[in-house]
């Protein structure tokens, strides 16, 4: 093969390589949009905070609202189910860990990191999702006061960690916060 | 294919192994490398591939918009437009799916276009020519359905013009009709019937265009001078040949659609379907989608009665007749000769034949009033006489160009002069690059 | 038998021939007083910043143009498609758009007592119709109810007509709907030719796309909405700053579409010019 032959070859196989590689990235573009079309569109991301008004909810009542999609439950404490749950030793607790969107993710489970924070113990805002199976539990029920899972017989205590039965975490809080004392934001 | 023996050769282990028990690897080589195709193929003949393009976009499209579209009367049309606003990317997909459309109905008649210029329906393509009409309609079935999911006043009304031609058939028609409305007038049922339907009929699309292009590489394809293949110095083989060749046309293809797409997506379609269906108000002009214009026109033509059938029959028989009279092509032609490029006669008639198509359409965009009635049955008159008059008397008056003896010669005999290339180019293409 | 031939030829010439020109005449069916076709006039076309491939919308002309709707169309106009949150495209703030939701009306429910109530509208909430229902919104307006305006900009197009329809591919013209509206807003003060009868409780207007008068009496005066930004306040100013509201209104993604499409194209080109040239070297040896 004389030089000239061999030039050509190597700009032949530039051309296909750059042609093939056009090729791919154009079909790999192209399939994105029919992949993100999947994920949630504008009006559900709109649904994703809701602000919730707290101020009628007296102390030992709760209040049950839909946040996308799911159960949240906004209970403003008694000063007995506060003290059960910070006379709680932690070794007791089947998950030490917080499960607060609010906090860092290695937060203890102890009972002011589960609730609204120092000053508003008395407030605990949690997703009522059992961390189980996903079934819903009934409110101030159970051997420890909290919530009880009617479905496999989970038992959470007063600031909602699990105390006994399958469930392996303590209810999730989700992120939320105070935009003013008798309204939250969830979300 | 035509040859009849498979030059495929699994190299590697499993390879064999496959091969022994589903050979899907022999049949894709066989079908797609190793499979010779004429060497003198214009870019007319790179519709096919654009088509089976254009047929999965719009299946893609169409899975995907039906995550979010509901077929139900009271969502639709609000579910298209959550579609256009608030899902990801929802507006191109939508804009795909809607120009997809139009374009396949585009890349399709330039692909009969092509068959009707080169005689690529003559023996022994008749079968294949016929599956390719089945196609047609199949996707003018879709099409249409297709038109009425989104449920604005066109696609309402559109519904209710169309399932109205079958009641002038006598007897059954008005029975047939509620069947296909599912009710007395365009309605919920008619749109879960129609959605229904439009999601089936791609797919049977797909499997009739399985047996076309298995008839096809039974056959072989024709080529420009309509000279069946006599030696391997006639074909190429169709990897990579064909494959980079169609590859280009459908890029060229893809750019125009994409042009459309992103700057101008309503051209296509009418503003009226943007206003949600009231069946109690009809638009001023009902209008079909414009791939169905020539038909319209065609519809609207006979304004007569002709003798016990009266003129709203006769318009559906003709409008019907206008496709069905494709299926008969390959016996309406008499000629000996394949391609118009030999038949000097034929191609004049072919060209005006085209011309009255595209007039036939730009006329069923207009009312039926004024000249333009006269004109609609002038051009439906040509339509006709083409297929049933000009084609069988051509092949017996037309006196045909002398053909080359095969397609080698005729590429010769082009390229003499033109190129510098000493004469043994051509006698040994190299295989693979 | 050649001459059989010719006469075929000549006879196909002579239908396409005869059909398009002998009967020019009857065009003129459509009489000055009382015309079939409508509209009477074709829209004015304008220039719009959002026309041609790389148009984006003014937002404070949007601005200006929400305004007009909120203050004018929006008592009969109703725009259900079209949520608060869509509005901080048009540069307002989250808390503006807030703010703005929070004038309005809206009614949920059914609460725990099973009650339905209002509530301050929030970013998620459509803006709200003025009528309850189709039948109520008719019943206001003289039997004819004013049409929904989401979509408006894209539901109205006057035909083309050819060649001109052949000419706006090219120009890529997708301005019809805005061209329309501003023409029907802006051409109330025309009067009608003589002779011409016009509907009690209509208004002649040349531009209406449906007839020669419609039922909404002219809905902008001078002055009528005070602009914070200096625009000028007239007709003129309104209908341009509403129809390019309602272009936007009706196609929220339009900057999106035209700048994901000039990627697309750059792509297709280069590719193109890829292919083309691997067809080039693979076909170099091959006589065809």
């Amino acid at each position: 093969m004389s030089a000239t032959d061999h030039s050509d070859v190597t700009r032949r196989d530039f051309l296909y390589v750059a042609t093939g590689t056009a090729a791919v990235v154009g079909t790999a573009a192209a399939a994105w949009p029919f992949i993100d079309q999947m994920r949630p569109d504008a009006s559900t991301l709109a649904q994703s905070s809701i602000e919730v008004e707290v101020g009628s909810l007296q102390a030992g009542s709760s209040l049950v609202v839909k946040w996308r999609g799911k159960p949240v439950f906004v209970r403003n404490r008694t000063p007995e189910e506060i003290k059960a749950a910070q006379d709680t030793p932690m070794a007791d607790l089947k998950d030490p860990i917080a499960r607060n969107g609010n906090l860092p993710s290695d937060a203890p489970a102890t009972d002011v990191d589960r609730s609204a924070g120092k000053d508003k113990e008395n407030w605990i805002v949690m997703v009522g999702v059992c961390t189980h199976l996903g079934c819903v539990p009934l409110g101030q029920q159970g051997d420890f006061g909290g919530w009880f899972c009617p479905c496999h017989g989970s038992h959470y205590d007063t600031a909602g960690r699990i105390r006994k039965g399958p469930a392996p975490m303590n209810l999730e809080v989700p992120v939320y916060s105070f935009i003013s004392d008798t309204k939250i934001r969830i979300g | 294919m035509s040859g009849g023996h498979s030059t495929y050769t699994p190299k590697t282990g499993i390879e064999r192994w496959i091969d022994a028990r589903m050979p899907l690897p022999r049949l894709v080589y066989d079908s797609f490398v190793a499979f010779p195709v004429p060497r003198n193929l214009n870019y007319a003949y790179t519709f096919g591939g654009i088509l089976a393009i254009m047929l999965v976009v719009q299946i893609i499209t169409g899975v995907v918009l039906v995550m979010h579209y509901a077929s139900d009367t009271s969502l639709a049309f609000v579910s298209v437009e959550k579609i256009m606003r608030d899902v990801n990317w929802g507006w191109l997909l939508r804009y795909m799916h809607a120009n997809g459309a139009s374009f396949f109905f585009i890349a399709v008649y330039l692909h009969i276009f092509r068959g009707l210029y080169y005689g690529s329906y003559k023996a022994p393509r008749e079968l294949l020519w016929i599956l390719g009409c089945i196609i047609y309609l199949l996707m003018m079935a879709t099409g249409f359905m297709g038109y009425v999911l989104p449920w604005g006043q066109m696609s309402g009304w559109g519904a209710t013009v169309i399932t109205g031609f079958f009641t002038a058939i006598p007897l059954v028609g008005t029975w047939l009709q509620q069947l296909l409305l599912g009710g007395f007038s365009v309605d919920n049922p008619t749109l879960t019937h129609f959605f229904s339907l439009h999601y089936l009929l791609p797919f049977v699309i797909a499997g009739v265009v399985v047996l076309h292009v298995w008839a096809l590489h039974v056959v072989g394809q024709t080529n420009p001078t309509g000279i069946e293949i006599k030696s391997k110095t006639d074909t190429l083989p169709f990897t990579p040949y064909a494959t980079v060749k169609d590859a280009f046309g459908m890029i060229v293809f893809l750019a125009v659609f994409a042009y459309f797409i992103f700057y101008i997506p309503n051209y296509l379609g009418h503003p009226d379907n943007y206003t949600q269906f009231n069946s109690l108000k009809t638009p001023a002009h009902i209008v079909p989608e414009w791939y169905f214009l020539p038909f319209y026109a065609i519809l609207r033509a006979i304004t007569f009665n002709i003798g016990p059938i009266d003129s709203k029959l006769g318009g559906v028989l003709a409008m019907f007749g206008a496709i069905a009279v494709l299926f008969f092509v390959p016996w309406l032609d008499t000629s000996k000769v394949r391609s118009a490029v030999y038949r000097p006669w034929y191609k004049l008639f072919f060209w005006i034949f085209g011309i009255n198509a595209v007039f036939l359409g730009w006329l069923g965009s207009k009312p039926a009033e004024g000249w333009y009635i006269p004109a609609m049955q002038a051009s439906t008159l040509y339509y006709f006489a083409f297929f049933l008059v000009i084609m069988p008397l051509l092949g017996l008056f037309e006196t045909p160009k002398q053909l080359p003896n095969s397609i080698t010669e005729a590429v010769l005999a082009k390229n003499k002069g033109a190129h510098a290339h000493p004469a043994g180019a051509t006698a040994a293409p190299e295989t693979k690059g | 038998m050649k001459k059989v031939l010719h006469g075929l030829a000549a006879l196909s010439f002579l239908f396409a021939g005869s059909t398009a020109f002998a009967q020019e005449a009857t065009h003129a069916a459509n009489h000055e007083a009382e015309p079939t076709h409508f509209p009477i006039k074709a829209p004015r076309e304008q220039s719009w910043s959002f026309a041609g491939p790389f148009g984006t919308y003014d937002k404070a002309q949007l601005q200006r143009g929400l305004k007009v709707y909120k203050e004018v169309c929006s008592a009969c106009h109703s725009m259900h498609l079209v949520p608060f949150r869509m509005l901080e495209e048009l540069g307002y703030n989250e808390a503006q758009v807030k703010a703005f939701a929070a004038e309005y009306t809206v009614q949920d429910g059914p609460n725990d007592d099973g009650e339905m109530f209002d509530r301050p509208g929030k970013p998620s909430d459509y803006f709200p119709s003025p009528f309850p229902n189709d039948q109520a919104a008719a019943a206001a307006n003289g039997g004819a109810a004013p049409p929904d305006m989401s979509l408006l900009a894209k539901a109205r197009g006057v035909t083309r007509g050819f060649p001109q329809f052949v000419v706006d591919i090219f120009t890529q013209y997708a301005e019809g709907g805005p061209d329309y509206i501003y023409s029907l807003l802006t051409g109330y003060d025309q009067t009608p030719p003589e002779g011409m009868e016009i509907a009690e409780g209509t208004h002649y207007n040349p531009y209406f796309i449906n007839g020669k008068s419609l039922a909404m009496a002219p809905p902008l005066s001078d002055g009528q909405v005070t602009y914070d930004d200096g625009s000028p306040q007239t007709v003129d100013q309104y209908a341009h700053d509403i129809a390019a509201f309602l272009m936007w209104a009706a196609e929220p993604h339009m900057e999106e579409r035209k700048q994901t499409g000039f990627s697309v194209m750059t792509f297709l080109l280069l590719f193109g010019v890829l292919v083309y040239l691997t067809k080039r070297k693979v076909w170099s040896n091959v006589e065809h």
